[in-house]
């Protein structure tokens, strides 16, 4: 259709290119590299390409599909793995070796398997239907129905519908309207680049549950809600989000790697078979999809990796399920902008970036939400975005163009990553907005008691920090007791309860009842430590108990085993001060 | 044979960019020969084409060049390298051609320098554990085979030591298989460049060496090929003759202020500090090509030095190295200055893949909990160190002073090391639990139980 004029990096000028839209997919050159039309200057296009551009030449031809950059959606995406533009990786190493080749196309989802159809009952043949409504499911996996549901732009008559077995190109309806017969199959696809259209958005009301000591306790995140983990390297970014991937409660998860390690895909790649979801003890990979464009694979598929991510996304929460999109990191999907924004020559904003990211940013986030789907269903989106700042300085555009946006931030920070405090979430600088929206639920499933423990755990953990200041200055020892209990109290907090090992197997995760005795020792003690020292009880006595270290040791119980460690720590702590007590007593009397 | 047009119409000569007019159709990223009035012969690369003219980077200085008599031709192909195992224990310059007294090499296959991304899917995980005899390193952050590891020094500080003992030290336990070092000299000065051919030389790894040398004065823009020659050398050492290579590339920082120049000719925007806002791309297209391939017998571990200007960690270099590697060494002048080396310090340092290579069978059970309780510990020392400096060491109380002691025990008992010295694993883990043994059992909360049941050295 029309030839190249020019190249330069992963862009492409094209002239003769009139009729073509904004956004089209083309095929670029000789080698049909994959490419989308970003600019329109009259018969001139602007194309980024997300495959290399080595060996183009000008004067080749440019081919529009007409089409704009889509995701095949069907039964048999769960449990793949994807490039940024959807190419399944598993097939392109079948096709090219161990090297990713170029101009590669494959189909996304397989259509040679075969997948057992069952109508929806209260679906009648000759009745209408509407635009993602549900007209029957596919049992993909034994815990996922994976609903099929009437494509966007489709409605009227449906005739044809039956129970079968199916490849997802298969036809299994036909909907009719003003003499237009469209064919209905399993597949579908949705362009990316635009959110998907819903009956009605909720407010958020209860929290994803990650397993995640720190995050659970003190800085949650909504199911449908959105958070940012901002941090230098080797703050554990990406140890985080692959501790969400695996642990948290949502139905099913999309990990996308943009711009990230390859051997951080292998790892999750290797793992997530043999891991098993906590819900429902399936291996995690049948919840998971993974698409991953890492930092040496093309840059402008980085950035469309984001928006094929959050399009997948959108289709399961469509069928009524918590889906949790994991990116990391959303620093390199900003850079791939950057990247193509300067080759564009458009004017820069701050450090470069285009004026529009924060617009970007913002558009991403606000895709997550708890909605009621065109079809009926109630489903959730949970956005969390790893941030990488430069030199680890929150001031930087995309760090603040995503907090303007996100209501729960986990600040990772350096020093507790030094000292091998991992997750390395600060408790001080942290915040979740979630905190109200979330209340009845937890009054609900755990009692007043739960918020007044998380509202004090935060307060010991300000005085602490307070008087760390003033030790810093002048030594422990000067404090009075009940300060040197807060002190002991905070340092108990931080190392026996929010510190939290990913590699230790029962460490990785803690259920909410674990979280839960956890905490309320930990209080406990510290009651009883209050009331020691109000009697006189020396501080240094108070320290050296004997209990310290079972409650250091909490975090080692087993998930089965909690009821019983529960009593017999807490009767450890009575009978050890009653025994303090006793003992400071007699030497009063004497 | 292939016919060659000559230009002669250059237009324009910049800095180490030359654009060349009336011509039609250059392929993107091809090699272009220059040849001079006199002669000379120089390579280029095509960075921008269009189809009146092209923007090309000489591999070379631009001296001679002019508008009128200096002819142009297009390859049709991109760089490409010869490779062959007779490389071994040869040394080229930063564009590949022999710099020793040998022949050419006859090449057994001709390879693309950019590489190709690798496919996630075939990647395997790196798990097998390289004991390189330093504790600071096998104790605390561990190397495995297939890992990037840069080394976060600064200047004035023993990396060139470090690489050194490294490469003459390395084994991976239990394993007798054939191993290769690919060493790029990125605008190193000369002296470096005989320190490290006399080390090599010393211990009998030169004959198993491929060197490509860019030496501090050579033309800067050739420093954006060297590390790509040795990569690809590697990668057929690797993947086609099973070997295990070690690539080792120094010095980074030279790499991206040559990055930083080309962009600057081009006129292109600047990021950070002027360096390329598509650094991290560049940098990653290098960095990401260590790993393991299913199914292919060798594997390429990379050592990376990056001095950081002024010690800036967050100078963009260091930073968006960190961002791609698997951790970090980082070297600290306050060690230095104490007189300990190899001076790496373990705050600021990180092996992300140390997980995978240690444990029971790899290392020993223990070695998690004795690496974590280790920094703890230290962690705990240095803060009692600040305490100790304002309120002086009497006023600290029992624990702190104990906690003190420990961290001057373990610097120099644990992190000092001599440069001939090796430790096996289990000395270096066996000295972490003598330097544990002084503080209180009751404190060592990051180990599990029954190893301190097991290692810890009770008081008679």
């Amino acid at each position: 259709m029309g030839n190249i004029e020019r190249i330069s990096g992963p862009l492409v000028v094209a002239n003769g290119m009139t009729g073509t839209k904004m956004y089209d997919v083309v095929k670029v050159g000789d080698a049909k590299l994959i490419g989308e039309i970003i600019q329109l200057k009259k018969d001139r296009a602007v194309i980024q390409v997300y495959e290399d551009t080595t060996g183009l030449k000008p004067g080749e031809a440019v081919v529009s599909t007409g089409e704009p950059l889509s995701v095949e959606l069907g039964p048999g995406v769960l449990g793949n793995i994807y490039d940024g533009i959807q190419r399944p990786l598993e097939i392109l190493e079948a096709k090219s070796g161990a090297f990713i080749g170029k101009g590669l196309t494959a189909d996304a989802v397989s259509r040679s398997k075969k997948w057992k159809f069952v109508a929806e009952k209260g679906v009648k043949n000759g009745a209408n239907v509407k635009q993602g409504q549900i007209i029957g499911h596919v049992q993909e996996t034994e815990f996922l129905k994976h609903y099929i549901m009437v494509p966007a732009g489709v409605d009227g008559k449906i005739s044809g519908l039956k129970d079968g077995t199916f490849k997802v190109d298969d036809r299994i309806a036909t909907v009719e309207k003003g003499g237009k017969k469209t064919e209905i199959t399993m597949l579908q696809k949705r362009s990316v680049r635009r959110a998907n259209p819903f009956t009605r958005k909720f407010r958020t009301e209860e929290p994803l549950i990650t397993g995640q000591r720190v995050i659970d306790m003190l800085f949650p995140i909504a199911k449908g809600g959105t958070a940012a983990a901002p941090g230098p390297f080797g703050s554990g970014k990406t140890v985080i989000q692959h501790q969400l991937a695996k642990w948290s409660d949502a139905d099913i998860i999309i990990y996308v790697g943009c711009g990230e390690r390859g051997n951080e895909m292998t790892e999750v790649l290797e793992e997530f078979p043999h891991l098993k979801d906590p819900k429902t003890g399936r291996p995690l990979i049948e919840r998971t999809t993974l698409i991953a464009n890492t930092s040496n694979m093309p840059v402008a598929a980085r950035e469309a990796s984001i928006y094929t991510g959050i399009t997948m996304a959108e289709y399961f929460r469509d069928m009524g399920y918590s889906v949790a999109i994991l990116a990391d990191s959303t620093s390199r999907w900003a850079e791939a902008m950057r990247e193509i924004s300067a080759r564009l020559e458009e004017m820069p904003g701050e450090e470069g970036y285009p004026a529009y990211l924060p617009k970007r940013l913002a558009e991403y986030y606000e895709r997550s939400g708890k909605v009621e789907s065109l079809g009926g269903k109630v489903g959730s989106i949970t956005i969390v975005g790893a941030v990488s700042p430069a030199g680890g300085d929150l001031s930087e555009p995309v760090s603040q163009g995503t907090l303007r946006v996100v209501k729960t931030f986990w600040s990772l920070d350096a020093s507790l990553a030094y000292a091998r405090h991992f997750p390395s979430i600060n408790w001080l600088t942290s915040y979740s907005l979630y905190g109200p929206d979330l209340e009845p639920w937890y009054v609900k499933n755990y009692g007043e008691e739960f918020i007044s423990n998380k509202d004090e755990v935060m307060k010991i953990l300000q005085k602490e920090s307070e008087l760390k200041d003033i030790v810093q200055l002048v030594g422990a020892e000067a404090l009075p007791d009940e300060e040197r209990l807060v002190l002991e109290i905070g340092r108990m907090l931080r190392e026996d309860f929010l510190r939290q090992s990913a590699f230790d197997e029962i460490d990785a995760y803690t259920s909410m009842k674990k979280q839960i005795f956890m905490i309320s020792t930990i209080l406990h003690f510290r009651k009883m430590a209050q009331e020691a020292i109000k009697v006189g009880v020396n501080v240094d006595k108070i320290g050296k108990l004997k209990v310290r270290e079972s409650i250091s040791r909490m975090k080692e119980t087993k998930e089965d085993d909690v009821a019983r460690a529960d009593a017999r720590i807490k009767s450890e702590i009575d009978s050890e001060f009653n025994a303090l007590l006793k003992e400071y007593r007699q030497g009063e009397v004497e | 044979m292939k016919f060659e047009i000559e230009y002669s119409t250059i237009e324009n000569v910049a800095g180490p960019l030359v654009v060349v007019g009336k011509i039609r159709n250059a392929q993107y990223n091809e090699i272009v020969k220059i040849k001079l009035q006199n002669g000379e012969e120089r390579l280029g690369q095509v960075l921008d084409t269009s189809d009146t003219q092209a923007v090309v980077q000489v591999f070379g200085p631009t001296d001679g060049i002019n508008v009128n008599k200096t002819s142009v031709s297009f390859l049709g192909e991109t760089f490409r390298v010869g490779v062959s195992e007779d490389m071994l224990g040869r040394v080229f310059d930063g564009q590949g051609r022999p710099r020793d007294s040998g022949a050419s090499v006859a090449a057994q296959e001709s390879r693309d320098i950019n590489g190709a991304p690798i496919n996630p899917v075939a990647r395997a995980s790196p798990s097998d554990f390289i004991e390189t005899g330093i504790s600071a390193i096998d104790g605390l952050n561990t190397l495995v085979r297939g890992q990037k590891l840069p080394i976060f020094s600064a200047s004035g500080l023993p990396h060139n030591q470090l690489v050194t003992q490294i490469t003459r030290q390395a084994n991976v336990k239990n394993s007798t298989e054939s191993f290769a070092v690919v060493f790029a000299g990125i605008g190193i000065t000369y002296d470096d460049y005989s320190y490290f051919v006399s080390e090599f030389r010393k211990t009998g790894a030169l004959k198993r060496t491929v060197a490509f040398i860019n030496l501090a004065d050579d033309p800067s823009i050739e420093r954006i090929i060297t590390p790509r020659l040795a990569l690809t050398t590697a990668e057929y050492l690797a993947y086609e003759k099973g070997m295990h290579v070690l690539v080792i590339l120094t010095d980074m920082t030279n790499y991206a202020e040559a990055l930083r120049e080309l962009s600057s000719a081009r006129e292109e925007v600047p990021g950070r500090r002027g360096y390329p806002g598509y650094m991290y791309t560049d940098l990653a297209s290098l960095y990401e090509r260590a790993g393991l391939v299913k199914g292919k017998k060798g594997s390429i571990t990379q050592l990376d030095v990056v001095t950081m200007p002024s010690d800036d960690v967050t100078h963009p270099i260091p930073d968006l190295t960190g961002y791609i590697t698997e951790g970090q060494m980082f070297l600290s002048r306050e060690l230095v200055n104490k007189g300990l080396y190899p001076a790496i310090q373990p705050q600021g340092s990180l092996s992300r893949l140390m997980n995978n290579g240690i444990g029971n069978g790899k290392t020993r059970e223990d070695h998690r909990g004795v690496a974590d309780q280790l920094y703890g510990m230290y962690a705990k020392a240095l803060d009692a160190k600040n305490l100790s400096a304002i309120v002086g060491a009497e006023a600290l109380s029992e624990s702190d002073r104990r906690y003190l002691k420990f961290g001057d025990d373990f610097e120099s008992r644990f992190l000092k090391q001599g440069f001939y010295e090796r430790r096996t694993i289990e000395e270096t883990l066996n000295l972490g639990w003598e330097l544990l043994s002084e503080i209180p059992e009751g404190e060592l909360t990051r180990v599990k139980k029954e190893f301190i049941e097991k290692y810890y050295k009770k008081k008679a």
